[in-house]
């Protein structure tokens, strides 16, 4: 079990977190390969819902970082977005979810090392808490 | 600001002295009408509706232990434009809570409003309140359900009681109304207490010509902290249960189980507040091939899909602003129980931060306000 493969979804935002992951890899940053990023014009686009519905098709953990506070190109849409993410912290453990699975992180543009290095960790963490199974199971 | 008031009850009958004093409102030309839970004569059920003809308010029925759907949907389409003229609206404190949410999310205005609540002995589900309501004609059935609760017989019947959601609310006096009706801690055959929380309330009373009593409440306030108390201890009992039952996925699938996605409760719930919910558009009109692939992943995809989905989603939006009014239980077809579910989850939720829904309007919903510094350990403590 501790071998599997964990699957990360990340929401990031095109302004810092994309660029930088763009960079890791242009960088040719070693990381893992178990994120499907999803790339946001802003963290304050993401909704509760795109989180809730990873977990629930079996995603083994949400990532979703956007720009350091004061960076935001839309002034707030990344403190919004912590405020969702401790809504999300605050109701989904009631549910069994480790909250663990839920992740946000400030990334800007030019932190290439720092998203390689973010998703190693992640990658690793994620392994511990070992598989979502509602990836195979029937959600009502 | 406050001013303590009296209504005198006459032939012992607090329905009616109470349609008195709404006509009142009419006569004297205060209001231009009076939004206020209203007899039908068709089938001794009970509906708001808005009356601007003082006879019609001998139809008015506010005590009815009866909550068909909460008023402040009907209170903020009134509202959505600036009225000309003051209307009154009579509302349970759900509604009036659930109102406050509504303004605040721009759905309704207070402005020309004048917010009157009786204290709130609780009511019965829809399906409840027809045994109920039959037991006599016109509102005969109301005054004996308050005779019975003041006089602590309780509020079950043979076959029915009042929801889990008036047993576990700890709101029965609305003192952020402009206009409290005190109930508890009266004899109410004999004298309703007036209590104007506000100007607007303070001046509706003058307007009205009630006269200032230097009474003490302190018989009220024993009554209201009894009643309190047992109600806090409900719904403690409510959580923690609710909590159990749904403590895992498994469970809570257990949990909705016998739900068809009809999404009544989202229909009846005051604050789910978009005028097009995600769940109801071509989002979730998947492709047919769609659903064949999600079938292989899982070996069987039960349908309609997305049930889970669609609870802790509106649980996401809306139980930030949830006043607790049960409106999703009594509008559910097949008993599912949502009210003790988003109850359950608002009460954390609103603790987290520090907000208590529909209790006034200065204070901001939760997610619409945000702070440079604030919530860092979401950010791993950097912020
Ligand atoms: S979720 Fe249920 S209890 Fe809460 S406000 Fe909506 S209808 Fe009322
Ligand atoms: S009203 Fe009941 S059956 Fe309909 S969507 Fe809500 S919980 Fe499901
Ligand atoms: S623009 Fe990057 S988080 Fe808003």
């Amino acid at each position: 079990m501790a071998d599997y493969e964990p699957t990360i979804i990340a929401f990031v935002c095109n302004w810092c977190t994309y660029t930088a992951a763009d960079l890791a890899g242009t960088s040719r940053l070693v990381q893992p390969a178990n994120v499907r990023m999803v790339r946001m014009m802003c963290t304050g686009m993401v909704d509760p819902k795109y989180i809730i519905k990873a977990l629930l098709e079996g995603a083994d953990a949400v990532l979703v970082s956007g720009c350091h506070p004061g960076d935001c190109h839309y002034i707030n849409g990344n403190l919004k977005a912590r405020r969702r993410m401790k809504l999300l912290k605050e109701i989904l453990p009631k549910f069994g979810f480790d909250e663990r699975r839920l992740k946000m992180t400030w990334i800007g543009a030019s932190e290439g090392i720092d998203f390689a290095e973010t998703i190693r960790k992640m990658t690793a963490e994620v392994k511990v808490l070992g598989q979502n199974d509602l990836r195979t199971r029937m959600v009502l | 600001m406050s001013k303590i008031g009296k209504i005198a009850v006459r032939d012992r009958d607090p329905v009616s002295s109470l349609q008195d004093f709404l006509k009142l409102l009419l006569e004297k030309g205060t209001v231009e009408a009076v939004l206020v839970q209203q007899r039908l004569p068709i089938n001794n059920s009970v509906m708001p509706a808005l009356v601007t003809d003082v006879e019609k308010l001998g139809w008015a029925d506010p005590l009815a232990p009866a909550f068909p759907l909460n008023a402040a949907r009907m209170l903020s389409r009134l509202t959505r434009k600036p009225l000309d003229a003051p209307i009154a609206a009579v509302m349970r404190p759900c509604e009036i809570r659930a109102f406050i949410e509504l303004v605040k999310l721009k759905q309704g205005s207070a402005e020309n409003v004048i917010l009157i609540s009786a204290d709130c002995l609780g009511a019965y589900g829809n399906t409840d309140y027809a045994k109920v309501s039959g037991l006599g004609a016109g509102t005969q059935s109301t005054l004996a359900f308050h005779r019975n609760v003041i006089s602590g017989k309780g509020t079950a019947t043979e076959d029915a009681d009042i929801s889990a959601a008036c047993k576990s609310c700890e709101h029965p006096v609305a003192d952020n109304a402009d206009v409290t009706i005190g109930l508890l801690g009266t004899n109410l055959e004999e004298s309703l207490i007036l209590i104007a929380n506000t100007q607007k309330g303070r001046k509706l009373l003058d307007d009205l010509g009630v006269k200032e009593e230097d009474e003490s409440l302190d018989l009220r306030r024993k009554a209201v902290e009894g009643l309190l108390s047992e109600r806090v201890a409900y719904r403690d009992r409510m959580f923690e249960r609710t909590s159990a039952a749904v403590s895992d996925m498994e469970k809570l699938m257990n949990y909705l189980g016998a739900c068809v996605n009809c999404y009544n409760c989202r229909v009846a719930c005051p604050v789910c507040y978009c005028r097009e919910c995600v769940f109801t558009t071509d989002v979730f009109d998947h492709e047919p091939a769609q659903y064949l692939r999600w079938a292989k992943r899982k070996g069987a995809l039960k349908m309609p899909t997305d049930t889970v989905f669609y609870h802790l989603t509106r649980l996401a939006h809306m139980s930030a602003a949830c006043i607790g009014c049960g409106q999703c239980s009594n509008a559910c077809p097949n008993e599912v129980p949502v009210m003790e579910l988003f109850r359950t989850v608002a009460h954390g939720v609103q603790g987290v931060f520090g907000y208590s829904a529909g209790a006034s309007l200065e204070e901001e919903p939760p997610l619409s306000v945000f702070h440079e510094k604030e919530f860092s350990e979401v950010t791993g403590g950097i912020d």
